[in-house]
């Protein structure tokens, strides 16, 4: 879809009427706006949560405390705020593949992932993961074992769910830092493996 | 029955769209809806309940028609109007005098105390967890049935496991009641569980290709199988 020109369609006349109908009231804050979209355009995304996979990667302890505390392991790099401060962390392994949904709405852990991507908020993926998880997964291109264990998370509460991917094979020799790179926002939802685009 | 929003397990739905470099917002609306939403949270003039709540009000056809921000719209309206600090017919004939003159600039006003307020939420959170004295109804193995009542307002139990048997797997803290924080009818907290539902228990004997499912449900939620 990418970005569009459309001042004059509906839904960019009808925000901006209700935008300069409470400015004019004197209810909202021009600049908590402004604020509030670049930080989620430019500083809380899935680098985050690649710090933290990265570091429970080359820090086993660290992934332990990330196991038994997430939000406790998470704060430890600095990360916390809204939408995150109750979050849970599913290890993938060779035998358990994790995937995350929210059926009802959209919730997803923003301090570590930043805002969802579409796909993730569409009625087709909410609808269908939870009764064909292996479909949809094979359609995102992440074909599983058929001895892997499949678990798919409902975020239907408070709890916010991030999925530690398994480590790629053959990255012994890295960085944490390098490690980073490997971490993709779709491995820590569970469609994806770490170290794929 | 249930609302729009509560569609886990619904059939016919087709492919899931995976959009390459997808930005953040795909417009300036997009933009500016999700920050108003997110200022006027801030401001008290609705909660998060009420918020979902207006989302789950629209019907399922415009529902499943509109994009995602449009549906933020929607409920940002409904939610305002409520609030009673704008008026559906100030919208609607801001929006058409807009639409014969959409040079016009929109005014600007500035709360720099407010401003630091939200964003320091935002970085540093706001958690549903409250204080609750009650004990714990259930213990991690315990097998519970979620309940099969019909609720036509806002609920975070989702219909496909209504009426289905799990196991408690992991206790969490106690959260806000979204129902009853929903009809402004106060917080009252309880105890939150992850509960555990095998596929066939779910989605009957067509479930082989299915898996298990860990939904996360509230207290009231669940009676003992």
């Amino acid at each position: 879809m990418g970005e569009h020109d459309d001042t004059v369609n509906y839904p960019s006349l009808r925000t901006r009427a209700i935008e300069s109908l409470l400015v004019e009231k004197g209810i909202l804050a021009s600049d908590a706006v402004d604020r509030v979209v670049s930080t989620y355009e430019e500083d809380i995304g899935p680098l985050n949560g690649a710090r933290v996979v990265a570091r429970a990667w080359s820090d086993g302890e660290y992934k332990t405390r990330l196991l038994e505390n997430a939000t406790g392991a998470i704060a430890e790099l600095g990360i916390s705020g809204m939408q995150g401060e109750n979050m849970v962390a599913l290890e993938n392994t060779s035998e358990v593949h994790n995937v995350v949904v929210c059926t009802l709405c959209s919730c997803y852990p923003w301090p570590v992932l930043g805002l969802p991507p579409y796909w993730y908020k569409s009625p087709e993926y909410r609808a269908r993961v939870v009764v064909e998880p292996r479909a949809v997964l094979e359609e995102l291109g992440l074909e599983l074992d058929d001895s892997q264990e499949l678990r798919v998370w409902d975020s239907s509460a408070d709890i916010r769910y991030m999925v530690l991917p398994e480590r790629p094979a053959g990255t012994d020799d890295l960085s944490e830092e390098e490690l980073t790179e490997l971490v993709t926002r779709d491995s820590m939802i569970g469609v994806a493996r770490a170290g794929t685009s | 029955m249930a609302r729009a929003h509560d569609i886990g397990g619904l059939k016919g739905l087709g492919r899931v769209e995976m959009e390459q470099d997808e930005p953040v917002f795909h417009s300036e609306w997009e933009r500016r809806v999700f920050g108003i939403t997110m200022a006027t949270l801030g401001k008290g003039l609705f909660n998060i309940e009420q918020f979902r709540s207006g989302v789950e009000e629209i019907p399922i056809v415009p529902y499943l028609e509109s994009s995602y921000y449009e549906r933020w719209i929607a409920t940002l309206e409904r939610n305002l109007i409520r609030a009673g600090v704008v008026s559906e017919d100030e919208i609607d004939a801001r929006t058409t005098e807009l639409s014969h003159r959409p040079e016009t600039e929109v005014g600007r006003r500035e709360e720099p105390e407010f401003c630091e307020m939200l964003l320091g939420a935002i970085h540093g959170g706001m958690s549903p967890e409250r204080e609750l004295d009650a004990p714990k109804g259930f213990e991690i193995g315990d097998r519970v049935v979620a309940s099969g009542t019909e609720v036509l307002t806002h609920t975070r139990l989702p219909r496909y496991v209504r009426g289905k048997t799990g196991v408690v797997v992991r206790l969490d803290k106690a959260f806000v009641f979204p129902e009853s924080n929903a009809a402004g009818d106060g917080e009252n907290p309880e105890w939150c569980y992850c509960v555990r539902f095998e596929a066939e228990d779910v989605w009957g004997p067509n479930a082989e290709n299915a898996a298990p499912v860990y939904v996360d449900v509230w207290e009231s939620y669940l009676v003992a199988a």
